[in-house]
C-alpha cells in the first residue's frame, strides 16, 4: 500500500459574506457571491500537508466535487502545498442536490483507486453543517475514524487522535487505512503565497466523471424551503414590576 | 450658563475640556427644530427611514473616537449605501449649511470625528464592498466600510495582502483621510505611498475621481497629484467613498528577533546601521526601559530593563537567515546583547509578547487611569537626543509616559497614562505634549507622523508648515469647501 493521503475540500460561500435567501425561497443566492474554501477542509488540507514535511506520508492528492469552479478551490489547495489534484466533474440539478451520501461514495471509490493509506476531511462545512461526510466514508470503506481531532499523531500503522467531545478531549488509537475529520484546534493552515500559487499551476488536476467511479447521484432529500430566521421584534420597556408581571401573563409565559 | 463657563474654559486651557468625558454635553441641536425636520425627511427620501437616525446612543457613538477629546454628537446620522447616496445627501447638506462629518470606524486619535458645531454625521459602514481586484496589477479598490482586517482576510487566498498595519481594525478610507501608518512601514510606506487612486464626494456634491474613473496605473506624471491631497485630509476636503490601495505578496517567511541595549542611543545606531546595510527589515521597534518593566510586571514576563528593539523580517527562508545573521552582528557590535529570534508563529508570538502587550502594560501602571499616545516623527539623527530630553523632561514633572516607537521611521509614541479626573495633572500632561511636539519641530521633525492634527494640534500645524504653507493649505480649502462644512474645526 503507498503512502497516501486523500484530502477532501469543499467550495462554500466565504464565511465573511452576508447570506441572502432566494425570493423564491428555494436556496440562497449564490451568482456573483464571494466563495472560498470551507474553513475546516483547509485545515485538513494543512494537516496532510503537515504530515508530508515530517516524511509520514509521501503523497497529497486533493479532491473537490462539482462544476468548473471548484478547480479555484483545488488550486488553492495545491498553492498550500498538495501535490496533485482530482477534479470529479459535478453539475447542474445534481450539483444542487449533492450531499454528504453521495460525497462520501466518490471518497471512498477514490481512496480505493488511489490506495490511499489515510483520507483526511473537514469536520463539517459552513454551509449545510452536516458533519456526515467523513462518518459515512468510513463506513462505505469500513475504515476506522477519528473525528473532530484536534490531535493527529502517526506512529507505525496506528494513529493516536485526540478528539474533541462535549466533555472534553477523548484520546483514541485507531490502525490505518483510516478516515480522519478536523476540527478546529487541528492546526492553523498556512496562506498561499505569490510564489507557491505561480507554482501549483504547474501541478496536475485530473478530470473524474462520478459515473467512472460507479457512482449514483441520485438524492434520496428534497429541499422544500429555505427561510430567513424569524426577525428579532423589539423589546417593550415597562415602567413597574407590576406593568412586568401583567405583559408577561398577557403573553401566556406565566 | 454653564456652556458659556465651558466656552471660556475651553479657551484658557484646551486640555481640560479633552478629558471632560465622564458627562456627555447634552447640547441642544445645534439645527433649529423646523430646519431639522425638513432636512431629515429629505434624507429619508434619499436613504430611507432605516438611513437616518436621531437617536441619542447612535449620535453619541458617532461623535467619539479612541482619543481621549470628549464626545461631540452630530445633530444626526445618515447611512448612505451608494456613492450617489452620499452625493445627493451632501447637495441636501450643501443647500442647508449644514456641516458633514464622514465616519468610518471611529478608531482615530485625535478627534477628528467630534462635531463641534452639530451637523450630519455621514456613517459609511453600509459601504462595505471590495470592488476591482486585479491580482496581476497588485492593485484592488475597496469602499470605506471595508477594514484592513477584512480586505487582507478577502485576499487571504491570493498570495496577496495589504500591510499598513496601524494597529487598530480601522476602515481604508478613514486610513488614507488621516495618512495612517503602523508598525511596517519603514518597509511598505505609509498611505501616502500605497493609495493609488480616490472616489471623492465634494461638499456640495461634485463626485470626482482623484485619478481618473477607474484609472489603477502604478504611477504617473498626469496633472496635479490630487489623490495625495485628499490622503491625509481628515475629511475637511470631501468625503472619500473610494479607494484604490497598492497590494503586495505575502512574505514567504516571518522572523523575529528582540535585542537589549544599554542605552537609547545604542539602539537607534543600530537600527541606522540596519537601513544602511541594506536589510529590508519589515518591522523594527523599540520599546524604552519603564516600558519594557512595565511588560514584565503585566505579563510576568523577565526581559532585561533597558533600552530594546522588537525586530520582523519577512522574506524566503534564505533571505531570513542572511537578514537575522546580519542585524545579529550588528546589534552585538552597537552593545547588544540577549539577542533571540525564532521563525516559528507559536515562538515569533512570545518573543514580540511585550510589545504586543505595550498599551494594556502601560495602562496596567495606574489602574483606573486612561491613556493618551503621543506621535512626534523626528530624523533618525536626531531621535536619541529627542528620547533623552524627553525622558528627563517625564521624570522632572512627574508624569508617566512609557515609550514605544516605530524607530526606523524616527517615530515614537509616548504613552501618557493620566488621572483625567486630575485637573493639575491634565494640564501638566498637555504642557508636556507641547512641550515634545515643539522639540520636535526644533530638530526638524513633525509634531504628528501617524494619527493627524485633528482638533488638538491645529496650532502646531501652523508652527510646523509655517504660516505662509498654511495660507496655501486655507486657501484650497477655501476652494474646495467655500463654505466650510466639510468636518469644520478640524485640521485648520
Amino acid at each position: 500500500m503507498s503512502s497516501r493521503v486523500l484530502v477532501g475540500v469543499k467550495r462554500v460561500i466565504d464565511y465573511a459574506v452576508k447570506i441572502r435567501v432566494k425570493p423564491d425561497r428555494s436556496g440562497v443566492v449564490t451568482d456573483g457571491v464571494k466563495h472560498s474554501m470551507n474553513p475546516f477542509c483547509e485545515i485538513a488540507v494543512e494537516e496532510a500537508v503537515k504530515l508530508r514535511e515530517k516524511k509520514l506520508i509521501k503523497e497529497v492528492v486533493v479532491v473537490s466535487c462539482g462544476p468548473q469552479q471548484v478547480m479555484e478551490t483545488i488550486r488553492t489547495a495545491l498553492a498550500m502545498g498538495a501535490d496533485r489534484g482530482i477534479h470529479v466533474e459535478v453539475t447542474g440539478k445534481e450539483y444542487e442536490t449533492l450531499g454528504p451520501l453521495q460525497v462520501s461514495k466518490i471518497m471512498a471509490a477514490l481512496a480505493k483507486k488511489e490506495e490511499a493509506k489515510l483520507v483526511i476531511l473537514g469536520k463539517q462545512a459552513i454551509d449545510d453543517d452536516c458533519n456526515q461526510t467523513g462518518q459515512m466514508t468510513a463506513a462505505l470503506l469500513d475504515w476506522p475514524q477519528g473525528t473532530f481531532a484536534s490531535e493527529v499523531t502517526i506512529d507505525g500503522d496506528k494513529i493516536k487522535i485526540v478528539r474533541e467531545i462535549d466533555g472534553g478531549l477523548e484520546t483514541i488509537q485507531i490502525n490505518m487505512p483510516a478516515v480522519v475529520t478536523a476540527d478546529l484546534r487541528l492546526n492553523t493552515p498556512r496562506y498561499a503565497t505569490l510564489p507557491n500559487i505561480m507554482k501549483a499551476k504547474k501541478k496536475k488536476i485530473a478530470n473524474v466523471k462520478p459515473a467512472d467511479l460507479g457512482v449514483d447521484l441520485t438524492s434520496r432529500i428534497e429541499t422544500v424551503s429555505v427561510d430567513d430566521p424569524p426577525q428579532r421584534l423589539a423589546g417593550v420597556k415597562v415602567e413597574t414590576v407590576d406593568d412586568l408581571v401583567a405583559k408577561l401573563k398577557e403573553a401566556g409565559n406565566i | 450658563m454653564t456652556l458659556t463657563l465651558l466656552r471660556q474654559s475651553k479657551r484658557l486651557c484646551p486640555a481640560l475640556s479633552k478629558c471632560l468625558q465622564s458627562s456627555v454635553l447634552k447640547r441642544p441641536y445645534a439645527i433649529r427644530s423646523r430646519d431639522l425636520e425638513n432636512v431629515v425627511s429629505a434624507f429619508r427620501s434619499v436613504v430611507g427611514d432605516e438611513g437616518v437616525s436621531l437617536g441619542q446612543a447612535v449620535r453619541e457613538q458617532h461623535g467619539r473616537d479612541e482619543s481621549v477629546h470628549k464626545c461631540q454628537p452630530p445633530d444626526v446620522v445618515v447611512f448612505p449605501r451608494s456613492v450617489e447616496e452620499v452625493s445627493a445627501l451632501a447637495k441636501i447638506c450643501h443647500h442647508h449649511r449644514l456641516p458633514i462629518i464622514p465616519y468610518g470606524t471611529g478608531t482615530g486619535l485625535e478627534g477628528g470625528v467630534g462635531a463641534v458645531k452639530g451637523g450630519v454625521c455621514f456613517s459609511l459602514r453600509m459601504m462595505d464592498q471590495v470592488l476591482d481586484l486585479h491580482q496581476e496589477d497588485f492593485d484592488v479598490a475597496v469602499e470605506p466600510g471595508v477594514t484592513r482586517k477584512a480586505l487582507n482576510s478577502y485576499l487571504r487566498h491570493t498570495g496577496l495582502w495589504f500591510p499598513v498595519d496601524p494597529g487598530a481594525d480601522a476602515s481604508l478610507c478613514g486610513m488614507a483621510a488621516t495618512s495612517a501608518s503602523g508598525t511596517n512601514a519603514v518597509r511598505y510606506g505609509t498611505m501616502r505611498e500605497n493609495v493609488l487612486n480616490l472616489e471623492v464626494v465634494l461638499a456640495d456634491g461634485t463626485i470626482i475621481h482623484t485619478a481618473g474613473k477607474g484609472r489603477c496605473a502604478r504611477k504617473t506624471s498626469a496633472g496635479y497629484n490630487l489623490t495625495n491631497l485628499f490622503v491625509g485630509s481628515e475629511g475637511t476636503l470631501g468625503v472619500l467613498t473610494k479607494a484604490t490601495l497598492r497590494l503586495y505578496g505575502m512574505p514567504e517567511g516571518v522572523a523575529s528577533a528582540v535585542c537589549s541595549f544599554p542605552s537609547v542611543q545604542a539602539a537607534v545606531d543600530t537600527t541606522v546601521q540596519v537601513l544602511q546595510a541594506g536589510v529590508p527589515i519589515a518591522r523594527i521597534e523599540f520599546l524604552d526601559d519603564v516600558m519594557i518593566d512595565a511588560c514584565n510586571r503585566f505579563s510576568s514576563l523577565a526581559y532585561p530593563v533597558a533600552s530594546t528593539l522588537f525586530l520582523e523580517f519577512h522574506g524566503s527562508s534564505r533571505s531570513l537567515n542572511e537578514q537575522v545573521s546580519i542585524t545579529e552582528e550588528l546589534a552585538k557590535g552597537s552593545g547588544g546583547s540577549d539577542f533571540s529570534w525564532a521563525d516559528d508563529e507559536a515562538k515569533r508570538a512570545h518573543l514580540w509578547k511585550a510589545r504586543h502587550d505595550a498599551w494594556y502594560a502601560a495602562l496596567a501602571l495606574r489602574p483606573g487611569c486612561k491613556a493618551y499616545a503621543t506621535d512626534v516623527c523626528v530624523p533618525l539623527s536626531r531621535l536619541p537626543d529627542v528620547v533623552v530630553e524627553t525622558k528627563e523632561d517625564l521624570i522632572r514633572n512627574g508624569l508617566t509616559g512609557p515609550i514605544a516607537g516605530h524607530v526606523g521611521d524616527g517615530n515614537f509614541h509616548c504613552l501618557m497614562v493620566l488621572d483625567p479626573n486630575d485637573p493639575d495633572e491634565v494640564l501638566r500632561v498637555h504642557q508636556f505634549t507641547e512641550r515634545l511636539a515643539r522639540r520636535a519641530l526644533a530638530v526638524d521633525g513633525t509634531c504628528t507622523g501617524e494619527h493627524g492634527i485633528g482638533l488638538g494640534k491645529r496650532a502646531l500645524l501652523r508652527e510646523e508648515v509655517g504660516t505662509l504653507a498654511l495660507e496655501v493649505m486655507q486657501g484650497l480649502k477655501a476652494t474646495l469647501d467655500p463654505k466650510n462644512l466639510m468636518n469644520p474645526g478640524k485640521v485648520l
